[in-house]
């Protein structure tokens, strides 16, 4: 008997034998969005806040008392190339466990991409984001957003996207509606996410 | 742990002792009412959004009439960022795949993250047998494993449930399973969520090996995508130190910027969101975050069979968004459970008997038949599903597999018919005789068909007499007195 790989594929030729495939490219349409960064801004703050995320715009200057207002009792994590410092947080070393994650109150990250349409914080996980562990364990999220890094639609997104890193696309807090399709804010992800929007570095600094 | 849809009743049967529960009828009519109007709502924010569902139907099936080549690459993209891929032509290869990586790490559970394929399989039956307990850790899926239930609905597996139900479900199994439920658990559906939350808590913290299935596969990158709500997908995708994907291959789609069309349809579709929650990508291993050991099986079980049909395949596109079964009002009546199968509702009513092929059972081909075609399904569906037309086909092909043999009711009919109609005298002979026939038809007709239906009554003459008698109606012809009015 060929083994399943050899037999599955040519199920597949023989399936196809006088299909053509269509050279149509049919492109995905882009969305009306606003173009203006202003009105980019406005909108994802808008629609990230519709998912019940606890959304502020602050300064540069105010991001770290934010940050400190926002944080609840107990421990706090940051990933090892978090652009500011967070006072008595654990810099994480990709060392602790779950179980050890799961004491840990709450997290600090940055982002890598803003959708506005969506209201979607997409991280790559890249040191200023951290592993994907640090992000989810914890009970508050605590997301910092810069005004440079908000796209119009998914699609905008998808092309600054570096696809060989791994993804986590957010939209509001973990929910659910498995329950009569009630939506029920929190369950098994962070069950606050915090977005704190800034301006762009280069304006600030 | 959980029923099994094995030896169901075709469908006209389950489908009367269904409509029976009263309970059921109005879960459904709730939950589904409400689903349409949030899709409707979001669906209209997005002013192109019949060019979005043509791009969608593109992209898969541009994927799909290239499925070789994809396929192949897909699995070269996987193996290069460290993945290791196998290929599974049926439920028991794929089963015993997925116990082998579990037996290798000597892991005694998995955690799973809530996925069709995998219960198509039968995959947490498959594992119990070789004594690995295999737990759901979606919502509606642990409230399904936890009743012994099976699931009714593509996305909220226990719509047939309401919260009173699950409190109860809650209250009397969780004890067995792990993490009892609070002595003060309500029925409000934040307090039931949060008992599920503590209950999977210490399972995502122990678990050694993840099992998965995938919304999409893009072949030019090895890139697995998985779209959820709670983040039991991010605990089962990322804590564990083993993880597998247990992929169909019709998830493949070509390349990167594929999945925007597809990122846009779901979510809109499906929960009638603009976007879920989490949506969770990788590609292969990455170094030091997240599982270090990354499998891949990738599984025909029928789908080659449903590609060879022509007409029927165009059903290998379905993201599983389940929008066509909020719509179905044969759906919303009968619920998910009279399918018989894990793919209920009108696309389950095609899916079925492409993946199985027509004319070995009654169930799988009472199918297509669970359908008034009304099309409402086909309006909704993100990704062009004619799912109309497929029916018709299947249809066909149920009646083809069944010639040769004793032919079915439906066979004769039309036999019947076709003799009728084929001369007029013939006509004549029977229309006088229809209303004895309709007389004969109430008292001794099938009760499957005449059960659900009213038999009009017969006209006291037929329209044939009627033209001859009275010119077309330009006289009276001298009698008026038994027309029906």
């Amino acid at each position: 008997m060929p083994d399943a790989r050899t037999e599955i594929l040519a199920r597949v030729r023989e399936a196809l034998v006088g299909s053509a495939i269509d050279p149509v490219q049919t492109v995905a349409p882009r969305a009306a969005t606003p173009v203006a960064t202003r009105e980019l801004v406005d909108l994802f703050a808008e629609r990230v806040a519709d998912y019940r995320a606890v959304v502020e715009r602050c300064s540069a200057e105010d991001l770290e008392d934010r940050i400190a207002a926002a944080l609840p009792a107990g421990q706090v994590i940051v990933p090892p190339g978090l652009s500011l410092r967070v006072p008595d947080a654990i810099v994480d070393d990709g060392t602790l466990t779950a179980a050890e994650l799961d004491l840990i109150a709450a997290v600090v990250t940055e982002a890598r991409v803003g959708i506005a349409e969506t209201g979607t914080i997409v991280l790559d996980h890249t040191p200023d984001q951290g592993r994907r562990a640090i992000s989810l364990v914890p009970d508050t999220h605590i997301c910092i957003v810069r005004e440079d890094q908000v796209v119009a639609d998914v699609p905008e997104a998808i092309a600054l996207l570096d696809p060989a890193r791994p993804q986590t696309w957010i939209s509001g807090p973990s929910a659910t509606s498995d329950i009569e399709l009630d939506r029920v804010e929190g369950v098994h992800g962070p069950r606050t996410l915090h977005v704190l929007i800034t301006p762009p570095r280069d304006v600030t600094s | 742990m959980s029923g099994t849809f094995v030896g169901m009743p075709a469908f006209p049967e389950a489908a009367r002792e269904a409509l029976t529960d009263s309970q059921l009828r109005h879960n459904l009519a709730h939950a589904t009412s409400t689903i349409r109007a949030k899709r409707a709502k979001v669906v209209a924010e997005v002013p192109d959004w019949e060019e979005l569902r043509l791009a969608g139907a593109a992209v898969k099936e541009r994927a799909l009439l290239d499925l070789e080549t994809q396929l192949v690459r897909l699995e070269e993209t996987l193996t290069a960022n460290g993945a290791t891929v196998h290929w599974a032509r049926d439920a028991a290869e794929a089963n015993a795949i997925v116990a082998g990586i579990a037996k290798a790490h000597a892991a005694t559970e998995v955690v799973k993250v809530k996925s069709m394929v995998t219960q198509e399989i039968g995959l947490n039956e498959a594992l119990a047998e070789e004594g690995i307990a295999a737990w759901e850790t979606d919502l509606a899926e642990l409230i399904v494993q936890l009743g012994d239930d099976l699931p009714s609905h593509i996305l909220v597996p226990a719509i047939h449930r309401n919260r009173a139900e699950i409190r109860d479900i809650f209250r009397s199994k969780m004890g067995a399973a792990g993490r009892p439920a609070p002595d003060d658990l309500t029925d409000e559906p934040a307090v039931l969520a949060a008992a599920a939350r503590e209950h999977l808590r210490e399972k995502f913290l122990r678990a050694k090996v993840g099992v998965s299935g995938a919304n999409f596969a893009v072949a030019e990158t090895g890139t697995l995508v998985v779209v959820e709500s709670e983040g039991n997908g991010r605990m089962c995708l990322t804590l564990p130190e083993v993880l597998v994907s247990v992929v169909g291959i019709e998830k493949v789609v070509s390349r990167w910027e594929d999945l925007d069309p597809m990122l846009r349809l779901l979510p809109r579709s499906s929960t009638g969101e603009r976007m879920n929650p989490y949506t969770s990508m990788w590609s292969g291993i990455a170094p030091g975050d997240g599982p270090q050991e990354v499998h891949v099986v990738l599984l025909d079980n029928g789908r080659t069979r449903a590609l060879a049909d022509e007409v029927g395949r165009q059903a290998l596109r379905c993201i599983r968004c389940s929008a066509c079964l909020n719509v179905c009002p044969v759906y919303e009546r009968t619920g998910g459970h009279a399918y018989g199968s894990v793919y209920p509702g009108p696309i389950g009513a095609i899916l079925n008997p492409l993946l199985k092929g027509v004319g070995h059972d009654e169930q799988t081909d009472s199918l297509p038949y669970a359908s008034t075609l009304c099309g409402a399904c086909f309006e909704v569906c993100p990704v062009r599903i004619d799912i109309p037309s497929v029916l018709v086909d299947q249809r066909a092909q149920v009646v083809d597999a069944h010639r040769g043999g004793v032919p079915k009711p439906e066979a004769m009919a039309m036999k019947g018919a076709a003799y009728v109609l084929g001369r007029s005298r013939r006509l004549s002979a029977v229309e006088r005789l229809t209303g004895i026939g309709m007389r004969f038809a109430r008292r001794f007709g099938p009760t499957a068909w005449t059960g659900a239906r009213d038999l009009p009554d017969a006209p006291g003459e037929s329209f044939r007499d009627w033209w001859l008698r009275t010119d077309g109606g330009r006289t009276d012809g001298g009698r008026n007195d038994d027309q029906k009015g």
